[in-house]
């Protein structure tokens, strides 16, 4: 079936390009670019007054399957996805069992297939069963598919560990994926370590034991020249550290939230578990370094970091309540309203950061509007405002401190391989 | 405006400090009475939720309901509950289909107490929650204060010991600070919080120099297991640099008040000497605790300051 969307702004930051144009869909593919395109045969989506993007890439989830289908599954962590203008994503390996085998990566591939709204790859562990103890069949998970590796939810703590796998992982290409956070100097702390926590009694988590574990893999970059990639990044010490290391061309890229760049830790004063996160949000500064980075391109990806919680994860005591929020419906939304309105990121530089950048860190041929390629295509009204709800969601979960905010940027239509898998058909 | 709650005394006015206060120095007498009672709570129920240790507390607000004529419910629940699968919420919300009218409650937890405002339609009170606020004892520590020294204005209070784990040491700055005492707080780096200053405290690393012109010492209670994560590196060296005796108290005014929230640690964070000496208000503190948790009670129960206090 032939798929004809006309009458939008088309943003395509690889190929610079910015302005009214129809995109035509055959086969699956992207069949034309162009001005005025007609074709009698194609169904007509009409994306007057609206923009046309490359289908958005989230590197970053969390689809809770195997071990935890009771939070999402890799159908409904896909619908979100697709509600979100997501038609690609990467979902981190900390589900039971962990995906630290061949088995485990074709069985998230295969889920994927037979739910068939939008790509989900796997991300393989760093080492074995996430222990942090032995390295994973790092060959195995990268055949099977895996698209980098990652201990996300806990740092490979033991530095010979990390090094011994960058330097493997030179043999295939692919990134390793740190969650940066020195389980001594966290300890069993729950928010950030500054006026907020002080005042509200939570243990902190400095911004240090961040840093430090990023410094450290900076350095193991450096020497390896392996590929590093940083998860979720939250304090300025950080970014200046991401800076450092890019001028010395050492082969680092980074990711940030949408909530580390909308929230800080002053939300914490309900103690609403819906702000626990981890990292946890940061400082107003904090804030404030992260949007700098993004603009001046320290900052390479943003990445939701989709975790979703059942009520009973977080409706308890703070101390108890599970880490992180679901975020793949509410990214467009808080990229629009807190980066493009404000003019921190023009609308290219803020798609970039959600569909060729990471498409480029996990080796993946999209993220762009080339002729020839996956016609995966968002239609989106920037314009249109958006109350969050429950309601809202795809997601099994819930779990958002946006529920009751009105944002701006609505995603309209979404594409994948050619079928619309959001949106009005 | 009528207290519904009481949380924290980061949220209440200088006016409902006063009042509770005023109130206390009523309760106060009744209890020097021979017949200790009165009925302004009879017929309501109170909880007590206790969900981590405690004698000093528990008994104090045990010993307020009752001489208000309350009926009185107390529940040390360990995590057992919480073991056999229920969640916090559930477990109080059983005990409030039984028409209870206010929940006392402690737990280990910072935050507790301001949650179960959202769950439960009960009159709450904050009898500690984790490393957040302990707002009784610091009315009880304002009171004990203004008892002796008339007046709170212009004071200078040093908090000693473990700010960074401490809920007395938050309630105690911030209802000082709005009552217009001076505050200072005084430990090693390793248990003063990061920025505490800007709570509005002055920050000393050296007792003698923090206690230097004090009108009142607070001492806090030293955990004997924070040595396991690092905090300091024996007791021996605690008692040495942070230890409250007769010699480092000559720093302070001559009629500096001495102040524990308890239990004692004899001879690490203060010394027989200064606990038992006569600058020591430890006793009177704990006399006070019950009047000051009779104002608090008898106010969340709908009563007025007005019908009472002269």
């Amino acid at each position: 079936m032939k798929l004809l969307v006309k009458n939008g702004t088309v943003i395509d930051p690889v190929n610079k390009m910015e302005e009214k144009s129809d995109i035509l869909i055959d086969g699956g593919k992207i069949a034309k670019v162009g001005k005025s395109i007609t074709d009698s045969s194609a169904k007509i989506l009409d994306a007057k007054g609206m923009y046309v993007f490359p289908g958005f890439i989230d590197m970053h989830v969390h689809f809770r399957e195997p071990g935890f289908e009771y939070k999402e599954t890799i159908e409904s962590g896909s619908r979100a996805a697709a509600r979100g203008g997501f038609t690609t994503v990467a979902c981190m390996p900390n589900t039971d069992p962990a995906i630290d085998n061949q088995a485990m990566v074709e069985f998230i591939n295969m889920k994927s297939k037979q739910v068939g709204l939008i790509d989900v790859k796997a991300i393989g562990t760093i080492t074995k069963g996430r222990a942090g103890q032995e390295l994973s069949p790092i060959g195995e998970l990268y055949k099977a598919g895996a698209v980098a590796i990652s201990d996300d939810g806990s740092t490979v703590m033991n530095a010979e560990i990390v090094r011994r796998a960058m330097q493997y992982c030179k043999m295939f290409g692919i990134a390793l994926i740190e969650h940066c956070e020195d389980i001594n100097l966290a300890g069993d702390s729950t928010a950030n370590e500054g006026y907020y926590g002080t005042m509200l009694g939570l243990k902190g988590i400095p911004a240090c034991a961040e840093e430090s574990i990023a410094a450290r893999d900076i350095m193991i970059a450096r020497d390896t020249h392996g590929k590093l990639h940083l998860a979720h990044l939250s304090t300025r010490g950080s970014v200046e550290l991401v800076k450092w290391a890019k001028k010395q061309g050492i082969n680092v890229t980074a990711e940030v939230t949408p909530h580390h760049f909308s929230l800080d830790d002053s939300c914490l004063v309900s103690y609403d578990t819906n702000y626990k996160m981890n990292p946890p949000l940061r400082s107003k500064d904090d804030v404030a370094a992260l949007k700098e980075a993004l603009k001046d391109g320290t900052i390479d990806v943003i990445a939701t970091d989709h975790a979703p919680h059942a009520e009973l994860d977080k409706d308890v005591e703070w101390n108890q309540a599970a880490y992180g929020i679901i975020g793949l419906e509410t990214a467009f939304p808080l990229i629009i309203t807190e980066l493009v309105i404000p003019g921190v990121l023009t609308l290219p530089e803020a798609i970039k950061k959600i569909t060729i950048n990471p498409a480029r860190i996990l080796n993946l041929e999209r993220g762009t509007l080339d002729e020839g390629r996956d016609a995966d295509i968002v239609i989106a009204d920037i314009n249109k405002e958006v109350e969050i709800t429950e309601e809202f969601f795809g997601s099994r979960s819930s779990n958002s401190p946006f529920i009751g905010k009105k944002l701006k940027g609505s995603i309209e239509n979404v594409i994948k391989s050619g079928k619309i898998v959001y949106g009005s058909k | 405006m009528p207290l519904n709650h009481l949380i924290a005394l980061q949220d209440i006015s200088a006016e409902q400090i006063n009042e509770i206060l005023e109130l206390a120095k009523v309760f106060k007498e009744v209890n020097e009475r021979r017949v200790k009672k009165v009925p302004t709570l009879k017929g309501k129920t109170v909880a007590n939720f206790f969900f981590e240790n405690s004698t000093r507390t528990k008994t104090s607000f045990e010993i307020a309901a009752k001489r208000l004529s309350a009926d009185v419910l107390n529940l040390a629940i360990s995590t057992s509950s919480v073991a056999k699968g229920e969640t916090l919420i559930d477990t109080i919300r059983t005990i409030e289909a039984m028409q209870i009218d206010m929940v006392v409650i402690r737990h280990s937890v910072s935050g507790v107490p301001q949650m179960l405002t959202h769950n439960i339609k009960s009159h709450i009170i904050n009898a500690g929650d984790g490393m957040h606020e302990h707002p009784t004892q610091g009315l009880l520590d304002m009171f004990t204060i203004l008892d002796k020294k008339k007046k709170i204005e212009g004071l200078t209070v040093a908090l000693i010991g473990d700010i960074a784990h401490s809920r007395v040491a938050r309630s105690n700055i911030w209802g000082l600070k709005k009552m217009g005492a001076t505050v200072r707080v005084v430990g090693p780096p390793t248990l003063i919080p990061r920025d505490i200053e800007k709570l509005g405290v002055e920050v000393y690393n050296d007792l003698e120099k923090g206690i230097k012109g004090a009108d009142v010492v607070n001492v806090l209670r030293i955990q004997l297991e924070r040595m396991k994560k690092h905090l300091f590196p024996t007791i021996r060296e605690y008692a040495m640099l942070f230890g409250v005796n007769t010699t480092k108290l000559k720093a302070a005014k001559n009629d500096c008040l001495v102040l524990h929230p308890g239990p004692l640690n004899r001879g690490i964070e203060i010394s027989p000497n200064v606990a038992d000496g006569p600058q020591s208000v430890i006793e009177e503190q704990v006399t006070n605790g019950v009047a000051v948790r009779m104002a608090v009670l008898y106010l969340l129960g709908g009563g007025k300051a007005n019908e009472i206090i002269g």
